[in-house]
């Protein structure tokens, strides 16, 4: 049998070098042929989880204690799916950007190609110390990015965005060396029974602060998000959607990883409060410092803070006794996850679009954005649909079932929190729009911009308004191991 | 003290040293100086509690080698990027917040 699993590491990594030697700037052809093969290979991937379920991978046929072992499960097939989807119309959507506007191209195709194969191998490490070492790797290539349009605000915005992410990943170390001082093992498989027959001591305790305060500095959790909103917003923005559609993602997808599988003998009812607690004031601050921007990236920007403010309440619903309710907590955390990281790669897309015509960021000089970029426009109010989760978006299916599971599991503060940051957002994109429908800025003169650059944008908030109608197969293939 | 504590509490102040360093100093060359000793301190960690009654594991001397390359390599990254700061602002500090969520509620 075909196994695509250590391809999806190898060949991005094979794209990067490629590109790398092609020469600065060149190379977009070759990293959207490469990606649309590796988006095949992770649905037959998809596919084998769905048939066969969960399965470990050895790599080089060398097993867990000397070797490094892959893991792959539902969660991770659902990952991997999700980066391809959105990476693919990004890749398209970056070369049409980068030949209308060259600063931040230099090494966007390296750097693109090298986190992508960090990202795959994150999700499939099976093994903490592997997972310190992609976190890495995900982190210096990410900052790359965002280094590479070269002026003081975005190498300023790449050095405290490094500085960040190394505090993050060294905390998450420590993390990782007290664990092996005590156990003796960095393999999940075998610390997994360890620390659940074992009696709670404090090293692992300790480990497991530290690991968990590693990875919400990572994703950017209130109040960790001070370093987010000049990262994104002042990156290229074929970089920005990447960052803010999948990187945090990634640390995210972790923290569910060592919550429920490694730390589940320790957490309390008490962290998960709290986590939800930090969870609600990210969703309500983080939404009325977006409605306060007066540039539109930076808007969009702060609407990623809130945004990952919703994936944070599942640790408190998961507390839940009531049997279902922790299940849709999770499948609409999942749900959240993955229209997020769509409309979000779409709105980041959308607003590129519109910065690079009106040739300033600024949302003051978007009036007349309606008649001369309608489909563009149209993409942001689409996009804007998922955030704000009406139906039948994919954001929609994500607060009903999480709303539904607070609701069942009695815990009603949640459902408030929610619903007012559903306005709230519903508040900062129709400040966009408005200002969109008013009749242009005396002066300003749009810039026309390519077909390309609107249609993958398009697409994909397509597919996050659509996902809604899909999300019965999402949730089959979380459930499939 | 044993032996393998003593790596092990030196390994932990110096992860604190890093961190508080990290954290507080301006000045960005003494930051990626603290992430350094940060990184030291880990490494310490993991070397000193890794023994097994006095003989050495040679798993976390691995895991600390690969440690040891990451950190060089977002060493020389940091380098780069307060370079190229230090040439277009000819300062090795953060700029004083342009983009801090103070400055927008003024802005409206």
């Amino acid at each position: 049998m075909f196994d695509p699993i250590p391809w999806l590491i190898l060949l991005p990594l094979v794209w990067g070098c490629l590109t790398f030697l092609i020469g600065v700037g060149r190379g977009g052809r070759l990293v959207v042929a490469g990606l649309i093969i590796q988006l095949v290979l992770t649905i037959i991937l998809a596919r084998q989880i769905v048939m066969e379920g969960a399965r470990h991978y050895a790599v080089g046929g060398w097993g867990a204690p000397l070797g490094v072992d892959l893991y792959v499960d539902g969660l991770t097939g659902i990952m991997l799916l999700l980066t391809h989807v959105v990476a693919l119309p990004l890749v398209a959507y970056a070369r049409a950007f980068f030949s209308s506007q060259a600063e931040g191209a230099s090494y966007f195709w390296p750097l693109t190609c090298f986190l992508l194969a960090a990202m795959n191998a994150l999700f499939m490490s099976a093994d903490i110390f592997n997972i310190y070492v992609t976190l890495e790797l995900l982190g210096l290539a990410a900052v790359g990015l965002v280094a590479a349009a070269g002026s003081a605000g975005p190498v300023t915005a790449a050095i405290r965005y490094l500085l960040v992410t190394l505090l993050g990943s060294g905390a998450y170390l420590m993390g990782v060396a007290l664990l092996y001082g005590t156990y003796g093992s960095v393999s999940l498989a075998v610390l997994e029974p360890l620390l659940a027959s074992t009696e709670i001591s404090a090293a692992a305790c300790l480990a497991a602060m530290l690991m968990l305060a590693g990875l919400l500095l990572k994703t950017a959790l209130f109040p960790f998000h001070f370093w987010l909103p000049p990262a994104h917003g002042g990156a290229p923005a074929p970089v920005s959607a990447l960052l803010s559609a999948l990187v945090i993602k990634a640390s995210f997808y972790l923290i569910l990883r060592l919550w429920f599988d490694l730390f589940a003998p320790l957490v309390t009812t008490q962290a998960a409060q709290l986590l939800g607690g930090l969870g609600a004031a990210a969703i309500l601050w983080g939404s009325i410092l977006a409605f306060n921007q007066t540039r539109l990236k930076m808007l969009v920007a702060y609407s990623t803070v809130a945004q990952i403010g919703y994936l944070f309440l599942l640790f408190p619903l998961m507390t839940s006794a009531i049997p279902g309710a922790a299940e849709s907590a999770m499948q609409g955390a999942v749900m959240q996850l993955v229209a997020h990281a769509l409309a979000k790669a779409a709105m980041f897309t959308a607003a590129g679009v519109m910065v690079l015509s009106a040739g300033k960021d600024d949302i003051a000089l978007l009036g007349g954005m309606s008649s001369h970029l309608p489909l563009t426009l149209f993409t942001f109010a689409l996009a804007g649909i998922t955030l704000m989760g009406l139906p039948p978006s994919g954001g929609f299916i994500a607060k009903w079932l999480l709303i539904d599971s607070a609701v069942s599991g009695g815990q009603w503060g949640w459902v408030v929190v929610m619903i007012l940051g559903g306005l709230l957002s519903a508040a900062y994109v129709f400040k966009v729009l408005r200002q969109a429908f008013l009749p242009p800025v005396a002066g300003i003169k749009f810039k026309p911009v390519i077909r390309m650059l609107e249609w993958p944008a398009f697409l994909l908030a397509l597919i996050s308004l659509l996902l809604g109608f899909r999300s019965v197969e999402v949730l089959n293939l979380l459930g499939a191991g | 003290m044993s032996g393998v504590l003593i790596y092990a509490c030196a390994g932990a102040v110096l992860f604190v040293f890093g961190v508080t360093g990290l954290i507080l100093l301006p000045h960005l060359l003494r930051k990626i100086l603290a992430f350094n000793i940060m990184g030291s301190g880990v490494f310490l960690v993991l070397v000193g509690l890794g023994q097994r009654d006095g003989t050495p594991d040679p798993i976390p001397q691995a895991m600390v080698l690969t440690g040891i390359v990451v950190a060089v390599a977002a060493t020389a990254l940091a380098l780069a990027l307060v370079r190229r700061l230090l040439h277009l602002t000819s300062k090795i500090q953060f700029p004083e917040e342009p983009e801090s969520s103070g400055r927008c509620w003024k802005n409206n």
